[in-house]
């Protein structure tokens, strides 16, 4: 087994190392990273907005440049968080805590050099793990009928609402929305039109690049216009020898990366639980085993070490579901199945073994993207933290235009820019209401494999719902269907009692979510641990 | 005196958007639970829907508020979201009859004047540089069939 996985993974090195893939992956990683240190655009708006751009591109290429973004962001929102207390992306906003107390001790540098390192160390393990365990996941799931299919989306559905931020209600209720979006259009077996009402435009169904630019572009714009304050620049200064860490830093760091990879790992294998929970749950370890957990808060090397080793293995690892079953695990990797999809490349156990050169070349690109991330990091480091002090007020603009121009570009027509201009809209409304958006794009991308696999396991099991609970494997996601919503329930039971550690972490990163680049929330990230 | 609490509207809305698709849908073909028509699906979606709303107000009669209810944030931007959402508009409005290059500066002056601390002239010179990068990278670098100017109805 590890013979063949070497030789697939050989092909695929030989995949990612073609010329064109490689300047694309480069493209991604360095569009990632920046995207990542520039506050108030995230990955996702990113991601959305290049979407269109990949549309005359080669499959590998297109997946490449993508998954590169993602990654490179996470390299990029390192640096935000440890040297200005700006958690712009959720997963480095427990980073903060111990980073920037690191950085007013004028050691920012060697706090960044470790989440280099710890991130390499991260992302690598979670690479390997890819490599292992997403042919023997593809096994199990060949077997799958459209029965097991529809109990496994149901799961992921359910998990990816449930366990991301705020009320576990309100979460699945956005996914039940991003089902019903998904339905609009043509109906794929009758051919009748569904909730277009008149618009032949609608007839395609809504557009993915619209629905993601309206939620996480426009209406994330509206939320945090005339919100930002002057970044305070003062401590983020960095040079290039400030960079490497001493050998007893270093040794210090050491066992914290290690359980921080392994925690994000794990966390990656449950659905629905990303990165940010695989930091936080990290953080939360770390301090409990520390001998000195006082230090904790004040710039401690393994609290940044740790949530940035545990962040991007969980990272990697998010693509197993992904790429192996095609059950996204969040937000991105619902687009990038979108980009797959688009591309003509139907998600699913068969993806590896019909398009080997796609996933074993993202495999080996995953690699090389993170060396080249590397080598990017250590000596541009002064010109990301020049990017850090770009004003809001130049960068949403220029992302309105990018927005416009990217959803007309992907079919040439005016409508869809009215189109996702409607849903920023109602997306700002749903996040003054309370609600997160992300999980409506998890629906979306799922909602039509899941009712065709639904129609069909009723076809053959001739209208007898029983079949999710008679056939094993079914049985068991069921099971595990019921065992999540218990647990909700539980906890909500025991809220006022039952807090623990991390959720109550959880609970006071919750602004950041909301506000992006807002002080308010990074100055109660700081208060917090100290308390 | 009952306070509306956000949640009630949050249900509210979940309920209004679950109503609809049920009725909507439901001037579709239904079918079998073995041979589903179109409107199967979308009407099961819509009473989970409807069902979840009701839940989220419900929650919400039984707690205590926590943090911040106001649905309106402290400080709206009335200005500031008239902007954005004024930029696609004048994206699409002076790019169906003027083309790419005035659908581009209004689109990035008008969301530029949405900041508190812009000037017409800041927005002014934003939207150029933005503009003349914008048309260098899609019209020349990446042929995105978007004529630069035109006169009238396409």
């Amino acid at each position: 087994m590890i013979a063949t996985a070497l030789t697939d993974l050989w092909y695929g090195f030989g995949v990612a190392l073609e010329p064109h893939n490689l300047l694309w992956c480069f493209v991604g990683v360095l569009v990632g990273n920046m995207v990542g240190v520039l506050p108030g655009m995230g990955p996702v708006a990113t991601i959305s907005i290049l979407l269109p751009l990949t549309f005359g591109m080669k499959p590998v290429a297109a997946i490449l440049m993508l998954a590169g973004v993602y990654y490179g962001a996470q390299y990029g929102g390192a640096i935000c968080s440890i040297l200005l207390n700006l958690p712009c992306h959720p997963p480095h906003a427990v980073t903060c805590l111990d980073g920037y107390p690191l950085t007013k001790q004028g050691k920012g540098g060697v706090a960044l050099g470790i989440t280099v390192i710890a991130s390499f160390v991260g992302a690598s393990f979670g690479i390997t793990e890819m490599i292992f365990l997403a042919p023997v996941l593809v096994k199990v799931a060949m077997e799958f009928g459209p029965a097991e299919v529809c109990s496994l989306m149901l799961l992921g559905l359910l998990a990816g609402s449930t366990l991301a931020k705020g009320s576990p209600l309100k979460g699945m209720a956005m996914t039940v929305l991003g089902l019903l979006l998904g339905v609009v259009g043509t109906d794929l077996e009758t051919g009748s039109m569904r909730f277009t009402f008149g618009m032949t435009q609608l007839s395609d169904g809504v557009e993915i690049i619209a629905l993601a630019l309206g939620l996480f572009g426009i209406a994330e714009f509206m939320n945090s216009i005339n919100q930002t304050v002057s970044i305070n620049t003062k401590y983020a200064k960095v040079r290039l020898r400030d960079l490497r860490p001493s050998k007893a830093e270093l040794k210090q760091a050491f066992w914290p990366m290690i359980r921080g990879t392994f925690i994000g790992s794990l966390c990656a294998l449950i659905p629905g639980t990303g990165p940010t929970i695989a930091s936080f749950v990290s953080y939360a370890t770390e301090k409990k085993i520390s001998k000195t957990p006082e230090r904790f808060g004040h710039g401690a090397i393994e609290g940044v070490a740790c949530p940035e080793a545990s962040t991007h293995s969980s990272v990697q690892g998010d693509f197993i579901p992904t790429m192996s079953l095609g059950i996204p695990g969040d937000t991105v990797m619902a687009l990038l199945l979108g980009a797959l999809i688009i591309q003509g490349i139907v998600p699913g156990p068969q993806l590896i073994s019909q398009h080997p050169d796609v996933f074993w070349g993202l495999i080996a690109s995953f690699w090389i993207g993170n060396i080249l991330l590397v080598i990017l990091n250590v000596p541009m480091i002064g010109i990301w933290v020049k990017l850090l002090s770009v004003p809001y007020k130049y960068l949403y603009p220029s992302a309105m235009f990018f927005v416009c121009i990217g959803v007309y570009a992907a079919n040439n027509d005016m409508f869809q820019v009215g189109e996702t201009l409607a849903i920023g809209i109602f997306g700002y409304i749903l996040l003054r209401l309370d609600f997160h958006p992300a999980p409506i794009l998890l629906g979306f991308v799922l909602g039509s494999r899941f009712e065709e696999n639904f129609r069909r396991a009723m076809l053959i099991a001739r209208g007898d719902l029983g079949v999710f609970v008679e056939r094993p494997i079914s049985a068991v996601f069921i099971g595990l269907c019921v065992l999540l919503i218990a647990l909700q329930i539980y906890v909500w039971l025991r809220k006022p009692k039952f807090i623990p550690d991390t959720l109550d972490i959880d609970k006071k990163f919750k602004p950041v979510e909301e506000e992006p680049v807002g002080v308010p929330a990074s100055r109660s990230a700081v208060a917090g641990p100290a308390e | 005196m009952v306070k509306f609490r956000r949640d009630y509207y949050a249900g509210g809305l979940m309920i209004l958007i679950g109503v609809g698709a049920v009725f909507e849908a439901s001037t579709y073909k239904q079918g079998t639970l073995m041979h589903m028509g179109p409107g199967f699906f979308p009407v099961a979606l819509g009473c989970v829907l409807t069902l979840l709303g009701m839940m989220i107000a419900g929650v919400a009669v039984g707690s205590t508020p926590e943090g911040d209810e106001r649905i309106i944030p402290e400080n709206p931007q009335w200005v500031g979201w008239a902007c954005i959402i004024g930029s696609p508009l004048a994206f699409m409005i002076l790019g169906t009859y003027f083309g790419m290059i005035p659908a581009t500066f209004g689109c990035v002056f008008v969301a530029a004047l949405g900041d508190r601390t812009s000037t017409w002239l800041g927005s002014f010179i934003l939207a150029a540089c933005v503009t003349t990068f914008g048309v260098l990278l899609f019209s020349y670098l990446l042929q995105v069939p978007f004529p630069l100017l035109r006169w009238g109805s396409p």
